[in-house]
């Protein structure tokens, strides 16, 4: 068997922020990525900070480029700085940033004990989630601008914007609910004790008039938890009413009218002393039921965080010319960035130099390129076609707006359309509840006619939709957040319930299963001078083809500038041309060098030739090794075991077909020297066969049968590729994991089927106890947030333990 | 008994006084972050300094 798996390479990770180290730096016997790390490290150990280490993992941001000292020097001017503090007398300074590099424990240890570090800082405190941190310091012994330079250089450095009128955020959601909770708690404690004489004389009071001052008391106390208390429930009622519609909070709102109404009658007409207890204390505990809910939800939070977002990277220039890849996340204005052949342009810049031919067709569907000159703004979204243009950051970039470009509907059509994760059902639950409802007060009415109106107010309250709405939501969302986790990006929560119906798997092989490394390539052919090298280097480090990078990469030791080219095209699967210094520079595979005069035959080795030709006269080839990926093999058979059925594209010759057979099955189909179009009429033909295929690819010259099939997931060694017509996004060192992934996203619709029946059986248990009487509405109105946390808990706990026994993270 | 009254009276309109209270504290934003002060609680004081450990280490010893 040929197993092609390379040895694991000792991988160290950096000390301080967790990335992999590419070079050795090491201090205290630490290794860090760059000097950047190292010193923030050196820092903190000198002033005994190393607690941050011990509070969470590797909890640094990674450092690189940050300490152009210069970037700050705008806080001295007294303006400014005056825009920024809050307060100064002199001795004290007083000044809120806003840092959103804050994520955990860590991050609060180390800024509210900034002191420690500068004596100058007085104080610091963190609000952890606004993200912000109110310092205090002395501005006789340092300043602003020092302050701010402190902060950037331990990786916080703050969000600062001088706009005048920052909308001050509005009051937080949970401090309405504070508010109504102190108010509807205080009525509630009073309206019981007012009616401690009604429990315990049953209902005997011997003097009717005190009867009657505690009865309207409470009726008095009633009013601000109806109008204020209750509110939003009466709110969101009533606008889902507008849109003929009964939501979860139309039962509720009409339990605690009910119960208002019923208690209303009673004592203006003297017949009974009401229900305020029940109905003050039903929106008491609904209330903080609510607070609860949305203090759990945002804990496990179903949104994306920065981590399950594809690290997009980007190429910065740096001022002394180098280049240099970093996190789109990372980018700030003013950066310059380098924007090759297919690359996506990750933030509105401006350009300036090179021919920018924008495709705006991944945010308006434009496929027509768009033509831009020097000086013109370039929207973020946009792909470069042709040499590659170097832009000026005018809008830091977001992975949120990228992800929601990704959305978009132009790649909808023809997959299935993302639908809510709503079931069906809940429109129905309402009708149903009421009827329970009905039917219950009916029946009491004839039996027992005192139980009609707790019996309704409780059923009403009990039941609980939670499921219908939220299981699905919170079971992919947490999912997401996993796979994201494991180096798998989705582009959104619907493609999980997608990768759990298909049963047919087609890989292509270059870029896919093969990886490249610089040492694999050689030349062979005439030889190359020093001038034809530069010209070869020129024109690959144009395209972001994984064999052009190596190409370019292998030749970096050539001393000289880049040499600009023009007239670049590329073309997909194919090859890469341009003029470069008078010269007609050709680089691709055999067919597309074809010049007449017969091509040697390639060697018979394991290899992808590129060809180069140079005005025309054919100089020789470039042959890259294949390597495969480690875990291809174990991979496959993972998959196989499974059931699904294996295919395999690829552009590539033949070469490979017995190792390839071998990894893959002798029943497994595989097809050769396959072009993009004849790809994609594969996957349709598979697909009229009734098969659900997943499709992995490269994402550069297989857009379309990715775009095709059901699934089509993108192996990304390089981060500047965005592949928007993939479903997912795949890191090419997890591709080993893949088998593990599929098998976790097939149990995620087992969680959410199991916990649907935990819901039923809920609602089933508590209105039979409600419709007969035995459930106090009080207990109701307790249970029913109850329930729904609980649904949530489950489904997160279930998701995470699932991870873990499929071996995930 | 009819006392009673004057008694609810005046303690609802204490109970009502402790009301104010929390609106106002509510207000004065010490509801803003319930999030951080339960992580700050559990940060550990900074190690004594070395002068602290040992203050006998300045005496003399007698024979």
């Amino acid at each position: 068997m040929a197993e092609q798996d390379l040895a694991e390479k000792h991988i160290t990770t950096c000390y301080h922020c967790g990335e992999t180290c590419d070079q050795q730096i090491i201090a205290n016997d630490k290794s860090f990525c760059c000097e950047g790390c190292k010193q923030v490290f050196l820092l903190l150990n000198e002033h005994d900070l190393c607690t941050y280490y011990d509070l969470d993992k590797t909890p640094g941001m990674q450092a690189k480029g940050r300490f152009a000292s210069g970037r700050f020097q705008y806080l001295e001017d007294p303006l400014v700085s005056g825009k920024l503090t809050r307060f100064t007398d002199g001795t004290q300074t007083h000044v809120n940033f806003h840092l959103p590099q804050m994520h955990c424990a860590s991050c609060i240890w180390l800024l509210e004990n900034l002191h420690r570090i500068n004596p100058a800082v007085i104080s610091s405190q963190v609000n952890f989630q606004r993200k912000e941190v109110f310092i205090r310091f002395n501005p006789q012994e340092i300043s602003l601008r020092k302050v701010v330079e402190l902060l950037a250089f331990i990786g916080y450095e703050p969000y600062i914007s001088l706009q005048e009128n920052e909308a001050r955020k509005a009051i937080s959601p949970n401090r309405k609910y504070v508010y109504r909770i102190g108010v509807a708690g205080f009525c509630f404690g009073n309206i019981m004790m007012l009616s401690f004489p009604e429990y315990f004389s049953s209902g005997n009071i011997q003097e009717q008039d005190l009867k009657q001052v505690f009865s309207y008391l409470n009726l008095a106390l009633s009013l601000p938890v109806l109008f204020f208390g209750a509110s939003e429930f009466f709110v969101s009622a009533w606008k889902g009413l507008r849109q003929k519609w009964l939501n979860i909070d139309a039962p509720i709102a009409l339990a605690i009218l009910v119960a208002f109404g019923r208690s209303v009658y009673e004592i203006l007409s003297g017949t009974g002393p009401g229900y305020l207890d029940s109905m003050s204390g039903i929106v008491f505990f609904m209330l903080i039921g609510r607070w609860f809910q949305n203090l759990t939800y945002d804990s496990f939070s179903f949104d994306r965080d920065y981590k399950s977002y594809f690290p997009l990277g980007v190429t910065v220039i740096r001022d002394d010319g180098s280049e240099e890849n970093i996190p789109v996340a990372k980018l700030e204005k003013g950066n310059r960035i380098r924007v090759r052949n297919e690359e996506m342009i990750p933030a509105d810049a401006v350009l300036m130099g090179g021919d920018a031919q924008v495709d705006y067709s991944f945010v308006s569907g434009e496929n027509q390129p768009v033509e831009k000159r020097k000086g013109d703004l370039i929207y973020a979204g946009g792909k470069q076609m042709g040499a590659a243009i170097e832009l000026e950051v005018v809008h830091p970039a977001s992975q949120s707006y990228i992800t929601q470009l990704w959305n978009n509907d132009i790649f909808r059509q023809g997959k299935n359309a993302d639908k809510s994760f709503i079931h069906p059902w809940s429109r129905y639950f309402t009708y149903v509840l009421f009827s329970i409802a009905l039917a219950a007060g009916i029946y009491w009415q004839i039996q027992d006619p005192a139980r009609v109106w707790p019996v309704i107010t409780s059923v009403l309250i009990v039941a609980c939709p939670c499921s219908l709405l939220l299981s699905a939501t919170f079971t992919y969302g947490n999912m997401v957040r996993i796979f994201g986790r494991n180096k798998l990006y989705l582009k959104n929560a619907s493609v999980i319930e997608m990768m759990a119906k298909i049963d047919t798997i087609v890989f292509d092989k270059t870029g896919t299963l093969t990886q490249h490394h610089v040492p694999s390539v050689q030349y062979e052919g005439t030889g190359l001078e020093e001038r034809e090298k530069a010209l070869i280097r020129s024109v690959s480090s144009q395209s972001a083809h994984p064999l052009s990078r190596m190409i370019a990469r292998s030749l970096e030791q050539e001393q000289g500038p880049a040499i600009p080219v023009s007239q670049y095209r590329e073309f997909a699967g194919q090859g890469v041309e341009a003029q470069v210094d008078r010269s007609l520079v050709r680089l691709g595979s055999a067919g597309f060098i074809s010049t007449g005069a017969g091509l040697p035959a390639p060697a018979r080795d394991t290899g992808s030739h590129i060809y180069v030709s140079i005005d025309g006269q054919l100089k020789g080839n470039f042959s890259i090794r294949n390597e495969y990926r480690p875990g291809v093999a174990q991979m496959a058979s993972e998959l196989r075991a499974d059931g699904y059925q294996l295919h395999l594209l690829s552009g590539d010759h033949d070469q490979e077909r017995r190792n390839l057979q071998a990894i893959f099955g002798p029943e497994s189909p595989m097809q050769f020297q396959q072009n993009p179009q004849q790809k994609l009429d594969y996957i349709e033909s598979l697909q009229e066969q009734g098969r659900k295929v997943l499709m992995m690819g490269d994402g550069l010259n297989d857009a379309g049968a990715l775009r095709q099939s059901q699934v089509g997931v993108a192996v990304s060694d390089n981060t500047n590729l965005f592949t928007p017509a993939s479903d997912a996004i795949l890191d090419g060192r997890e591709t080993r994991q893949f088998g593990r992934m599929l098998r976790f996203a097939r149990s995620g619709k087992t969680i959410v089927t199991l916990s649907f029946i935990l819901s039923i059986l809920y609602n089933f248990v508590g209105l039979g106890f409600a419709t007969q009487g035995l459930l106090s509405p009080l207990v109701a109105a307790i249970l029913m947030p109850a329930s729904s946390i609980s649904i949530v808990i489950f489904v997160t706990l279930a998701t995470n333990w699932a991870a873990k026994r499929k071996g995930l993270v | 008994m009819s006392v009673i009254i004057i008694l609810i009276a005046f303690s609802i309109l204490i109970a009502g006084g402790f009301l104010l209270a929390f609106l106002w504290s509510v207000r004065n934003g010490q509801y803003e972050d319930d999030y951080t002060p339960s992580v700050r609680m559990l940060f550990d004081d900074p190690p004594p300094s070395k002068e602290d450990l040992n203050p006998s280490s300045n005496h003399q010893t007698n024979p």
